[in-house]
């Protein structure tokens, strides 16, 4: 791209002089660059900047236009409030889950031979799975242990009732299905932090008179904390901002924020508020902009220490 | 071995200068149908460094692995100071290891790092502190000592290893090319500095590389191996001026290969009949490997008819400072480098004709079918 814009640049004097014109100090690559970058920026000001800025003014903004803090308090009361506490709930369960289980996961990926078959089949299977989501996963989950599922009719014909009718549409049961996408995450965004570790390290360990426990207390456990902790929150955004999973279980009633944003838009009363939508679509906002800020601070740390 | 560590560790100085003997006996290492290691035997006096040197491939990391622990040997034993040490594992050996690269543990400053096997040794934190700063400063490092591996250049990332290793007050040190990361001037540099600190801590050290000039540069003695075992152990003048064998001569220096016949333990060479280092040869054709510096040139004045050796024309001569290299070509198409003082090289233009022969000197000679 950045080559198709420096072909036209010389293809037009106006612009060549232009930049010409600019002091030499840092002058010709760095325009260029920009302008070669521009239909990204173009792209993530339409979809990105600008709906962002509308949800942040539309959150206080009532319902007959002027300045309001109503929508942003009723996100602090009642079953508004709840479907926060589910949301971070979920998310958290099921990002600590899939962290670990990924991890372990990854570990064991790692362990075997770099060029296996074994490790380029795990790790294109979690490329797909980690994308896996919506009805599509919904209707396996169903299809598996909802209450006519093949495994709940299985167990329940040898007089075992397994209550997956009530549990999967409950907290335990989404945490259940959000594993689903989340480990094999875990496992994409995991992986490249465990192959930085360097044999020697444990090497070095052994000569210097340390022993296993040693190596994973002071060397592998620090080293790859900041990394996993990291990967975790990338999963808890993930599934904090995750949608149409839920939306396919769950039927009646908003008991996740998405969910809520998605009735305070689309009310069956026809009362759309749109303000409340606004204010609760900035909360979601806030709190993945803390998660990704975390994050990014932690990625930061740990790509130091990976050369 | 822990409680006269930490001891030492307390007590005062770099280290105690006392090495320890260092026995490797017919050790062998096959990984699967690659034999790494084909009865390895070697000897290393107390305090003495002895370099293996040999082609990729030969075994000598798997060798320097087998003294650290970190790998079994099939067969075989290791004694040092005189215990048996084979079936110790790593971290009971007491062995300090410099590695090639990366080593360092990213998440701890040089400090720390050298720190580390006092600190897993349960030694008091002012103690290892001290005796840290100690080593960072025996490496020449005091002013990084709080730096991450990150900020540190790689040669310096080396000394730190280098410091870590020693900082345990090894039996053995045990450095697997640790310079071979890194660029030329540095290398040097670095490869001379790791010689002052070995005399100065006077520990047994095996030092890895393929380099021969690193390994004549820097060990009392010179361990060229092949196929895992040695072919010779000797010093440096030694391997480089009477090579045990062709193999040695052709991997250690510059050598010329020409062919002569072998009669009665002697070998004729460009009309001069010279004597057989190393394993006898059968009589009969065969290869003699002579240094370049062993190479006779004389003028041809036409006259010579009766004087030893080949008339040849100079190809090139290139300069080298101090010294010259003549490429010379024989009738017979082989060709032959000369080295010669540059001041004596400019009596031989290129395109001249001059007169080849060698020096008396006894040389190593490979049968004539031999790859080597
Ligand atoms: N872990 C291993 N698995 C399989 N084969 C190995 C292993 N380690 C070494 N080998 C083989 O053993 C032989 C000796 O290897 P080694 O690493 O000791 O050679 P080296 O002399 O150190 O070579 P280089 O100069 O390339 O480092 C080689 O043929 C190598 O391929
Ligand atoms: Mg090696």
């Amino acid at each position: 791209m950045a080559a198709a814009a420096q072909s036209a640049a010389a293809g037009s004097p106006d612009i060549s002089t232009a930049v010409d014109a600019r002091p030499r100090k840092g002058g010709r690559r760095l325009p260029l660059a920009w302008l070669g970058a521009l239909p990204f920026l173009a792209y993530v000001g339409i979809f990105l900047i600008l709906p962002t800025g509308i949800v942040v003014v539309g959150a206080f903004v009532g319902p007959k236009g002027g300045v309001t803090l109503e929508n942003v308090k009723t996100i602090f009361q009642g079953f508004v409030f709840d479907s926060f506490v589910k949301s971070i709930e979920l998310s958290a369960a099921s990002s600590i889950i899939g962290a670990v289980f990924g991890a372990l996961l990854a570990y064991a990926i790692v362990s075997g031979h770099p060029d296996s078959t074994l490790r380029r089949i795990v790790t294109s299977a979690c490329g797909v799975l980690a994308q896996f989501g919506g009805v599509t996963l919904a209707f396996a989950f169903i299809a598996t242990i909802g209450g006519e599922g093949l495994i709940t009719v299985f167990f329940a014909d040898h007089g075992i009732d397994i209550g997956s009718n009530v549990w999967l549409f409950e907290l335990p049961g989404l945490t259940l299905v959000y594993s689903y996408f989340q480990i094999p995450l875990m496992v994409l965004v995991f992986l490249p932090a465990l192959d930085g570790i360097k044999p020697q390290w444990r090497e070095a360990t052994d000569t210097l008179g340390g022993t296993g426990w040693h190596y994973w207390r002071h060397v592998a456990a620090p080293i790859l904390w900041p990394s996993f902790l990291g990967a975790a929150l990338l999963l808890f955004a993930n599934a904090f901002s995750a949608y149409a999973t839920v939306a396919a279980l769950v039927s009646q009633g908003g008991i996740i924020v998405p969910l809520q944003i998605a009735n305070a838009l689309t009310s069956e009363t026809g009362a759309v508020d749109a303000g409340l939508g606004k204010a609760l679509a900035l909360g979601m906002v806030v709190i993945v902009a803390l998660v990704m800020t975390g994050y990014a601070l932690l990625q930061r740390k740990s790509a130091k220490w990976q050369r | 071995m822990t409680q006269s560590m930490t001891d030492a560790a307390v007590g005062p100085g770099a280290a105690s200068g006392q090495g320890v003997e260092v026995r490797l006996e017919d050790l062998r290492r096959e990984y699967g149908p690659v034999i790494a290691l084909d009865g390895l035997s070697l000897t290393m006096a107390p305090g003495e460094m002895v370099a293996l040197l040999g082609p990729s491939g030969c075994g000598k990391t798997s060798a320097l692995r087998l003294v650290a622990g970190l790998e079994e040997a099939d067969a075989g034993r290791i004694v040092v100071g005189g215990h048996d040490v084979t079936s110790l594992s790593a971290n009971k050996r007491g062995m300090g290891m410099v590695f090639q690269a990366y080593s360092l543990f990213p998440h701890m400053t040089a400090r720390q790092n050298v720190a580390f096997g006092l600190r897993l040794r349960g030694v008091k934190d002012s103690d290892r502190k001290r005796r840290a700063g100690d080593m960072l400063e025996l490496v020449g490092l005091s002013a990084q000592a709080d730096r991450f591996a990150h900020q540190m250049s790689g040669g310096q990332q080396q000394r730190v290893a280098l410091a870590r290793a020693l900082a345990i007050q090894p039996q053995v040190l045990l450095l697997d090319e640790p310079l071979s990361a890194l660029d030329a001037k540095v290398r040097v540099q670095l490869r001379d500095e790791i010689r002052r600190i070995q005399l100065e801590v006077g520990t047994t050290t095996l030092f890895v590389t393929h380099d021969q000039e690193e390994a004549l540069a820097i060990a009392d003695r010179v361990g060229v191996m092949r196929a895992g075992r040695l072919e010779q152990l000797a010093s440096p003048t030694d391997v480089y001026a009477r090579p045990a064998s062709a193999f040695v001569a052709e991997f250690v220096g510059l050598t010329n290969k020409i062919s002569g016949p072998v009669q009665g333990g002697r070998v004729q060479v460009l009309g001069t009949s010279v004597a057989i280092v190393g394993t006898a040869v059968p009589d009969g054709p065969a290869t003699a490997m002579v240094r370049p510096e062993a190479i006779v040139l004389t003028t041809d004045d036409g006259a010579g008819g009766d004087a030893p050796g080949e008339l040849g024309t100079v190809l090139a001569v290139s300069f080298l400072g101090a010294i010259s290299r003549i490429t010379i070509t024989l009738p017979n198409g082989g060709s032959v480098i000369a080295q010669l003082p540059t001041s004596v090289a400019a009596e031989f233009p290129a395109g001249s004709s001059v007169r080849v022969s060698v020096r008396p000197d006894p040389v190593p000679v490979a049968p004539a079918d031999s790859p080597s």
